[in-house]
């Protein structure tokens, strides 16, 4: 029997997690606010930013720098990219391991998450010069590999723990109407992946979009996503804080609204299965 | 029912995964360890001579390299302890009945997927800044001094930003721990008159164990590795009062060409996460084989 509260007490149960969510969003709030103001606007105090007009120019001026978009695309292809990658070579591991488990399947599993635990500085300089000399150095297949490569112990572990709740007596029952194994995949284990290869896509895209070490060291011009791009307004003579603020908001608006949609699945995949 | 011939394409689907992680983490460990005792200047190749331990000597005697290490720890207790016990605080306060919860918890997880650049720059200067920061703007508005956060308390003020970051993904994890629990348990519990401070230390801490110790597992392997909010803030400054390990290879390597001694420091980083890690995994062992 669920204990009945009383309104008074929902009532101070409701400020305070309003106080907290609203402390914790703040700065977001606070750049989203920005991006909407004068650069003489947005470094004054925050009742006057607020009492102040709104305009779209940081926008515009962003979008105007004629290679927004490319880094903007740069992002895109580089999450999407590697994420296609890391399902394409994840998710037959994942299946074998899920269904013809063999003496070895936990080992190789905790190895991979193993492998997790390598500083990426350890092995920065040898991929930076193996880059540097086979002409991957600021390229986006290269990245689109590195990113691949460092998220694929995530993706095989969480494709493992979702095709691991599949009932393998649906298989065998499939097998003995006589389904070949092609018709197996398609008609009775795809349908059931699917959101499990959902939500794993949808994972690996914000962790891509969002990494910051690979991106920002092997790229220059080329093929520099928004996290470069953002970057590059850390420099001190460019205090433009509007443009900064529209820039940003563009940046992380689309990771934003893929994550609040994700939330239940990001947990699982973020914690390898081990909290549901 | 596995036989003889779905063991052997088993071992084919999953052999890409295992060959692609072994060659990605072992061809550049190799590397690093053999450039690691080499003298090797990024701007004048071919001028590599062995040089035995002296990489490692120069990096290890180095002042910074204590600062470093220091820093390396320092945020990653201090950011720890934050998101670990704010996160239960938040958690067990999100659970509570209360209006619009949805709503919270989505502006609550909301800095989690803000890019650590955004992040770094959004903190420097809309609040940290001693001239234009809100914050500054608060203090004169009290009558107050402006600090500059970055300049006087460079490391707390990247502990604070990176533990906005990290606090909500402490919270969402441990709040679904949290919403598993037996609420029946916990009735029980206060109808034989356990205090408040009882059922959470004896029912509802134990339920979280398992996802604060994978909160710890999961948050150190990023938090060993932080960089690109230090790059875009400070720069390791001033002096090294904000370098951590990762930051100092970097600036070995890739700023002053010293592929030598950069590398020596990245064998001493991958001992010394693997040190981190062997704590981890026991902890981890215990706590996830339940």
């Amino acid at each position: 029997m669920a204990r009945s509260i009383t309104t008074k007490q929902k009532a101070i149960n409701t400020a305070v997690i309003w106080v907290l969510g609203l402390v914790m969003f703040f700065p977001i709030f606070w750049l989203i606010i920005l991006s909407f103001k004068t650069e003489s606007d947005a470094i004054m105090a925050p009742m006057e930013v607020l009492m102040s007009g709104w305009t779209m120019e940081s926008y515009d001026a962003v979008n105007r720098r004629s290679d927004y978009f490319k880094f903007f695309s740069n992002s895109v292809i580089i999450a999407l990219g590697s994420t296609f990658l890391g399902l394409l070579i994840a998710v037959p591991a994942a299946w074998a391991m899920a269904f013809v488990p063999g003496k070895r399947t936990k080992d190789i599993l905790l190895w991979m998450l193993s492998t997790k635990m390598l500083p990426p500085v350890g092995v920065l300089i040898p991929i930076y010069l193996l880059f540097r000399d086979t002409g991957l150095l600021d390229t986006r297949i290269g990245l689109v590999f590195v990113l691949m490569m460092i998220n694929l112990p995530i993706i095989v572990w969480m494709l493992y723990t979702y095709f691991k709740e599949i009932p393998v007596d649906i298989l065998e029952a499939a097998r003995m109407d006589g389904a070949s194994l092609g018709k197996e995949v398609l008609y009775v284990l795809t349908p059931m992946a699917l959101p499990g290869l959902a939500s794993t896509m949808l994972l690996n895209i914000i962790l891509a979009w969002n990494e910051a070490f690979w991106t920002l060291n092997l790229t220059s011009a080329k093929a520099a996503p928004l996290t470069a791009f953002i970057a590059s307004y850390s420099s001190p003579e460019g205090l433009f804080y509007a443009k900064l603020s529209a820039a940003s908001v563009m940046a992380i608006a689309p990771i934003l609204i893929m994550g609040w949609f994700s939330q239940k699945q990001l947990v699982r995949g973020l914690t390898f299965g081990a909290v549901k | 029912m596995a036989t003889q011939h779905s063991r052997a394409s088993a071992r084919l689907m999953i052999s890409p995964s295992v060959l692609l992680l072994l060659g990605w983490m072992l061809i550049p460990l190799c590397m690093t360890v053999y450039f690691s005792f080499l003298r090797y200047d990024l701007l004048s190749p071919g001028t590599e001579v062995f040089t035995g331990w002296d990489n490692y000597y120069y990096f290890l005697t180095d002042p910074s390299f204590n600062d470093a290490v220091i820093n390396t720890l320092s945020l990653l207790v201090g950011v720890l302890l934050v998101t670990v016990i704010g996160g239960i605080g938040f958690a067990l306060l999100l659970n509570l009945p209360a209006w619009g919860q949805g709503i919270v918890r989505v502006l609550v997880i909301a800095p989690f997927f803000v890019m650590p650049t955004v992040s770094g720059l959004l903190w420097k200067n809309m609040f940290m800044n001693p001239v234009n920061g809100v914050f500054a703007h608060i203090t004169l508005a009290f009558g107050g001094q402006p600090f500059d956060f970055l300049g006087q308390a460079p490391w707390e003020s990247i502990i604070l930003m990176v533990s906005w970051q990290w606090l909500p993904f402490a919270t969402l994890i441990l709040l679904t721990a949290l919403q598993s629990l037996d609420q029946e348990q916990l009735e029980a519990a206060e109808m034989d008159g356990a205090s408040w401070l009882n059922r959470f230390w004896h029912i509802i801490l134990p339920h979280l164990s398992r996802a604060i110790t994978v909160v710890i597992l999961i948050q150190t392997i990023f938090l060993l590795s932080i960089f690109a909010e230090i790059l875009v803030t400070t720069n390791g400054g001033p002096g090294t009062a904000s370098t951590n390990l990762t930051y100092l290879i970097y600036v070995q390597s890739l700023l002053q060409y010293d592929v030598g001694v950069g590398s020596a420091g990245g064998v001493i980083a991958i001992i010394l996460a693997n040190i981190v890690a062997i704590f981890l995994m026991r902890m981890v062992g215990k706590n996830l084989d339940k």
